[in-house]
């Protein structure tokens, strides 16, 4: 074996396959299903061991992640299809088989992330596909464990069944996220931030005003605001307007606090440059401070980006009418559809990356000259 | 006298303003119910007198500030302790959950920044998630999480406790990413000169440089973990707790009541980021921090 330089994870995905060996089969024989086949066991078992030797093998990492990679993930789809439609059947052995698998697709992450590309996409390449295979796996678990342990349906679907769900309910979802996204969170999170953006500047040009806010300011980021969703549902009644002001008050702060932060961040020496064009107050502002100021008002439209969502869905478990984010989810767990609630929140997920996304996106266009933009070092 | 001129007077000033703003908001939402009032009882009053009147409404659409302080006052230190309409009775079953969570929270955020820190693979393959895991509105999904471990039988502090968790870790963890790696390239050769262990870097140089960093990320976490558990009492029917106290008032429309434990969640807060913000100054101050 002089050849061959093991790791700890191959090792132990190798004793685990020793014990799943010995704890066949995979599933549980049914009185109606057909005895499971060896034969599957046999070849989930035979591409491990296979990996496992490959992984202790002297080629190069990129090619040995390569085979980590198709070996693990297609015994896990065969461990799968192995389980599917006969829940809480498994036995020990699935459970092992499962590990081993993991360990391998983590072993593959460790040579992954050793990998040093010489040229620039595969390096993208590279830091999209690390997480997505983490992402995949917890996916890939949750699955495994809820279908092979049984978990009753009401404590935790599935991701397919919640993937199922959200493919049959699109118009309710569609509603839901127009009634709360479209109409509160949009207008709530421009009302919010542009109010908080004039209130900065003002504060920025008044002295007077800027030593009064900004203790003021930075003590409310510490309170609960999201308590005053039933006021605003009380004076604005049951619509998305009560729900907008909510977010309005949610951002307001956050975008005052880093507006004001920001606007002193240009230097002193380039503030004497804009002196010595015999720039005035506005020249001044709009050419010099306003982008120095752009790194910091991103990160607090970013901050605000989850915020306004978090508003938005809290405010309507105080009244809404009879759609919207927050609402169904209030509803569908008094109705125990948990497969519901789980659509509805990946929905809420989806929504938050995608609108904090778009944001880096353009932070990223907007302030190209940021070092942490440009990749150096400031 | 400088902190006088450059914070105390402009911030009073501030606040007076709110308070004045509040009350001509509290007499100008108040009067046209109280206009309706005064004409079925076929009184007439002057305009001082009506806008006493607006100002001493029992369930008023605004209530004005000396009717809040009057109840927090009342139901702070006039009640019992364990009398159900006392705030600190409330204010105490939130503040254990919170308090569950941030330990639960910061413990996580610590282990995980560890993990990043040491662990190439995990830096690269948890790191993303960690940012995206903070995209999702998680308060949305607290109801949920209360039943479903209620329907399992788990009930009580460890369900709110984890919703502040999943709120408090966050903080927690990128700021010790940061902390952890706060230290010089060259302290670091230093201790490789030493032929000091991961180990030993770890104690020695990593943990002391990131204890600032430590303290700052709490304050931030504490408060969200307030809020993770006041926001965990709202749905279900918890029956106490500042948040339990904010529904029942919002379903019997009791806006003073509801004011008021808005008012003590703030305070709860305020008081816990400045106990924070106290330790971390004791905690420099041993470590032998000069004031910078």
């Amino acid at each position: 074996m002089s050849g061959f330089k093991f790791s700890w994870q191959a090792i132990a995905a190798a004793v685990l396959l020793i014990g799943a060996l010995f704890t066949l089969p995979i599933v549980e024989a049914g009185a109606d299903a057909p005895a499971p086949s060896l034969l599957i066991a046999a070849t989930i078992a035979a591409l491990l061991f296979c990996a496992i030797v490959f992984d202790g093998s002297r080629l190069a990492a990129g090619v040995r992640a390569c085979f980590l990679f198709v070996a693990a993930h297609l015994a896990v789809f065969m461990l799968m299809s192995e389980i599917a439609g006969k829940n809480g059947s498994a036995r020990a052995a699935f459970f092992l088989l499962l590990a081993a698998c993991w360990l391998l697709a983590w072993r593959c992450v460790t040579l992954l992330s050793s990998l040093r590309p010489a040229n620039r996409t595969a390096k993208t390449a590279l830091r999209l596909l690390i997480p997505a295979i983490f992402g995949a796996w917890i996916l890939i678990i949750w699955e495994a464990v809820t279908r092979g342990a049984g978990i009753p349906f009401i404590l935790l679907p599935p991701p397919s069944a919640i993937g199922a769900r959200i493919a049959n309910s699109l118009p309710v979802l569609a509603a839901d996220v127009n009634q709360t996204i479209f109409k509160a969170v949009i207008a709530g999170y421009v009302l919010g931030c542009g109010a908080g953006f004039v209130t900065a500047i003002l504060a920025d040009r008044i002295s007077f005003l800027r030593k009064g806010l900004l203790p003021i300011g930075n003590m409310v980021s510490a309170l609960p605001i999201i308590g005053v969703a039933p006021i605003m549902v009380m004076w604005f009644g049951f619509g998305w307007e009560s729900k907008a002001a909510v977010v309005v008050i949610m951002t307001f702060f956050p975008m005052l606090v880093n507006t004001v932060a920001g606007l002193q961040a240009s230097g002193h020496m380039e503030r004497d440059l804009m002196r010595t064009y015999a720039s005035n107050y506005w020249q001044t502002l709009l050419k010099l401070r306003l982008p120095a100021a752009a790194p910091f008002i991103f990160n607090a439209l970013k901050i605000n980006s989850t915020l306004a969502l978090i508003g938005a869905i809290v405010a309507e478990f105080f009244g809404t009418p009879v759609v919207g984010m927050g609402f169904r989810i209030s509803t569908e767990v008094g109705r125990m559809n948990i497969d519901m609630v789980w659509a509805e929140i990946a929905v809420a997920a989806l929504a938050g990356s995608v609108f904090y996304g778009v944001i880096a996106l353009v932070e990223r266009a907007a302030t190209f000259w940021h070092p942490s933009v440009r990749g150096g070092r400031a | 006298m400088d902190s006088l001129r450059a914070k105390i007077i402009p911030v009073t000033t501030i606040l007076l303003g709110i308070v004045v703003a509040w009350y001509v908001l509290a007499v100008f939402m108040n009067a046209p119910f109280q206009r309706d009032l005064d004409r079925r009882g076929n009184v007439t009053s002057g305009t001082i007198e009506f806008i006493g009147k607006t100002l001493s409404q029992p369930k008023p659409i605004v209530p004005a500030p000396h009717q809040v302080a009057e109840n927090v006052f009342e139901n702070t230190f006039l009640r019992k302790i364990t009398s159900n309409r006392s705030l600190v009775y409330h204010a105490g079953i939130t503040l254990a959950s919170t308090m569950m969570g941030f330990a639960f929270g910061t413990a996580l955020g610590i282990l995980i920044a560890v993990g990043i820190v040491h662990v190439l693979a995990l830096d690269r393959s948890l790191m993303p998630w960690i940012i995206a895991s903070q995209t999702i509105p998680i308060l949305a999904i607290a109801p949920m999480i209360i039943v479903v471990l209620a329907a399992i039988g788990i009930t009580g502090l460890l369900p709110k406790a984890l919703i502040s968790t999943y709120l408090s870790f966050f903080p927690v963890a990128v700021g010790m990413v940061k902390g952890l790696r706060s230290p010089e390239i060259m302290h670091l050769d230093l201790m490789h000169t030493y032929n000091a262990s991961a180990w030993q870097t770890f104690w020695k140089l990593r943990v002391p440089a990131s204890v600032p960093f430590l303290f700052a990320s709490m304050k931030v976490a504490i408060a969200a973990s307030l809020v993770g558990a006041i926001v965990g009492e709202l749905p279900t029917g918890a029956v106490a707790g500042i948040g339990a106290k904010l529904l029942n008032a919002s379903y019997f429309s009791n806006t003073i009541d509801m004011w008021a434990a808005l008012v003590a969640g703030s305070v709860v807060a305020l008081l816990l980021v400045g106990l924070v913000g106290f330790a971390g100054r004791i905690v420099d101050r041993s470590m032998g921090a000069r004031p910078a």
